[in-house]
């Protein structure tokens, strides 16, 4: 068990030190997918195959998709990995790098000073997470919830749809439109498009609408 | 027989009985497909065709394994395998039979969950390291397609979760006999799973990630040879997997009339939903990429949250 647990700790240490040193930003995502992977294999021989679950299921099945998402439609050329490599010289690590060795030192001093503890491996089971999470700590739950939920409330914001648009030719007039522009102007002409589409493109921040309106006047 | 013999005897039946299964896959679909569409499929090759698999791996085998120079070398190297080992991942918990799972995990329903979801990488890294714009947008939308619909698939076994009162699926399995088998209470989470989980497969109607009419298939269009071959097989073994997950949580696992030994019974309704799915593919066109993501999100969503508070409501009254 003993031999496991430092097993993944390595592949742990030896995956995040490969993140920080990779130049291509991908790569260096999937080091840190393999890191995530070996912190829940830990928790695992810890005794925690639910939170283990949780933690492939969530940061590296979700999160880090996310992130690899994220960087797949920055679509960064090889100019990027240039700059990261001349940002990346010893000028401007070594400083961080050598005060974080000290801490480094300081702690493995305190670990050996303690003395050697053998790992204690009781198995908790879902249920018992659940118990505790809904007991001991309910206060985290709820504050976690309430994050949780301005965090959908600022994606309906941002998600939420000025006008419902199946086709130009069935567009309707939505409230912006109303108030920029006064009824008679509301007419449909014979290309599907009402008289103020110009001013409307260039108001409204819906980029859905620019595009249409543009390729109306085509 | 030492538990360690057995676990390495169990693995390597499985290992064989799924590959066989995966590649015999390609074959019964395409026979399907033209029985449904009504055309004779391939039946020139051996016996109603069914030595076509060797020839056709025997064909895929000696292709040239073509690596494009603007490729991203190593990640386009792992990418094929990465869905073939989840997948096959995924399977060491599914109970073929009463004792014949790989391993009899209390967490094994979220390991399957926790597979599933890495197994997006396989399609987003493929289509990413191709560096192509067409294998480009195939990957975004698998990765958004996927991640999507995940969180309806988990969301829908929860119901099955709070009725067997177990993540074990041995425990989920045993909780059908006593109750009873879980399509009748979970009806809503069934339909929910079995929508989300062709969609995992990217199967069709669902399969935006290589719409050939739009993206010339997509994520794999830089891929050639074997390479090609293992998100094909990959395709055929989540079909198998996810059938055998329906099977195992909504319709009774090995349960069944004591006429048939259990592995037989689990085998049958596994091929039954095989067959559906592929029945799907001849049947079915495939919707738009907004009409696919609306409806998971504004249809699927609620609805399985609804079936996970009514399940709770439920059990609680009833105790």
């Amino acid at each position: 068990m003993n031999a496991l647990f430092y097993i993944a700790s390595v592949v742990a240490i030896a995956a995040t030190i490969m993140v920080i040193t990779r130049l291509n930003s991908i790569h260096a995502l999937l080091y840190l997918i393999v890191s995530l992977l070996s912190v829940a294999v830990i928790f695992f021989l810890l005794g925690a195959p639910f939170v283990a679950a949780l933690e492939v299921i969530v940061y590296a099945g979700a999160i880090m998709v996310l992130f690899v998402f994220v960087v797949m439609m920055l679509n960064l050329g090889p100019q990027t990995v240039e700059q990261e490599s001349r940002w990346f010289n010893p000028k401007i690590w070594i400083g961080p790098a050598a005060l974080s060795a000290i801490l480094i030192a300081e702690f493995i001093y305190v670990l050996i000073s303690h003395g050697r503890q053998n790992l204690d491996t009781r198995m908790i089971n879902p249920k018992q997470v659940g118990f505790s999470l809904f007991s001991t700590y309910l206060l985290g739950v709820e504050l976690a919830s309430m994050l949780l939920l301005a965090g959908i409330i600022g994606a309906y914001h941002l998600g939420r749809r000025k006008e419902a648009v199946f086709h130009r030719y069935f567009r309707r007039p939505d409230a912006l439109y109303e108030r920029l522009h006064p009824k008679e102007e509301n007419k449909i002409d014979e290309n599907g498009l009402k008289a103020g589409d110009k001013p409307l493109s260039k108001t409204n921040v819906s980029g859905m609408k620019q595009k249409k309106s543009e390729r109306g006047e085509l | 027989m030492s538990p360690l013999l057995q676990t390495i005897i169990i693995t390597v039946v499985v290992l064989l009985v799924l590959m066989t299964i995966a590649a015999n896959l390609i074959w019964v679909e395409r026979r399907m497909l033209a029985l449904w569409q009504d055309r004779l499929g391939p039946n020139r090759v051996g016996p109603l065709g069914l030595v076509q698999v060797v020839a056709d791996m025997v064909k895929i085998f000696f292709k040239e394994d073509w690596i494009p120079k603007f490729a991203d070398r190593p990640v386009f190297f792992i990418a094929p395998t990465i869905v073939i080992i989840t997948v096959l991942m995924s399977f060491a918990v599914i109970p073929f039979a009463p004792g014949i799972s790989v391993v009899n995990l209390n967490v094994g329903l979220l390991f399957f969950l926790a597979m599933s979801s890495l197994g997006v990488y396989s399609v987003v890294l493929g289509g990413w390291s191709s560096n192509n714009k067409y294998s480009l947008l195939g990957s975004l939308r698998a990765a958004a397609q996927m991640i999507s619909y995940e969180v309806f698939m988990g969301l829908s076994l929860m119901g099955v979760v709070i009725l067997a009162g177990s993540f074990n699926l041995n425990d989920i399995v045993e909780a059908q006999g006593r109750i009873t088998w879980f399509f009748i209470p979970q009806i809503l989470g069934f339909f929910v799973f079995f929508l989300a989980g062709i969609a995992e497969t990217h199967r069709l109607p669902f399969d935006l990630p290589e719409a050939e009419s739009e993206l010339i298939s997509g994520f794999h269009s830089e891929y050639s040879g074997m390479k090609f071959g293992m998100f094909f097989v990959g395709e055929y073994l989540g079909i198998t997997l996810i059938s055998s997950m329906i099977v195992t949580l909504f319709f009774g696992g090995w349960l069944g009339p004591s006429f048939l030994p259990p592995v037989v019974w689990f085998l049958l309704k596994m091929a039954v939903f095989i067959l559906i799915f592929v029945l799907l593919r001849a049947a079915l066109p495939r919707p738009r990429y907004d009409q696919l993501m609306s409806y998971g999100w504004k249809f699927l969503l609620p609805l399985s949250l609804l079936n996970l508070v009514v399940t709770g409501l439920v059990v609680l009254l009833l105790k």
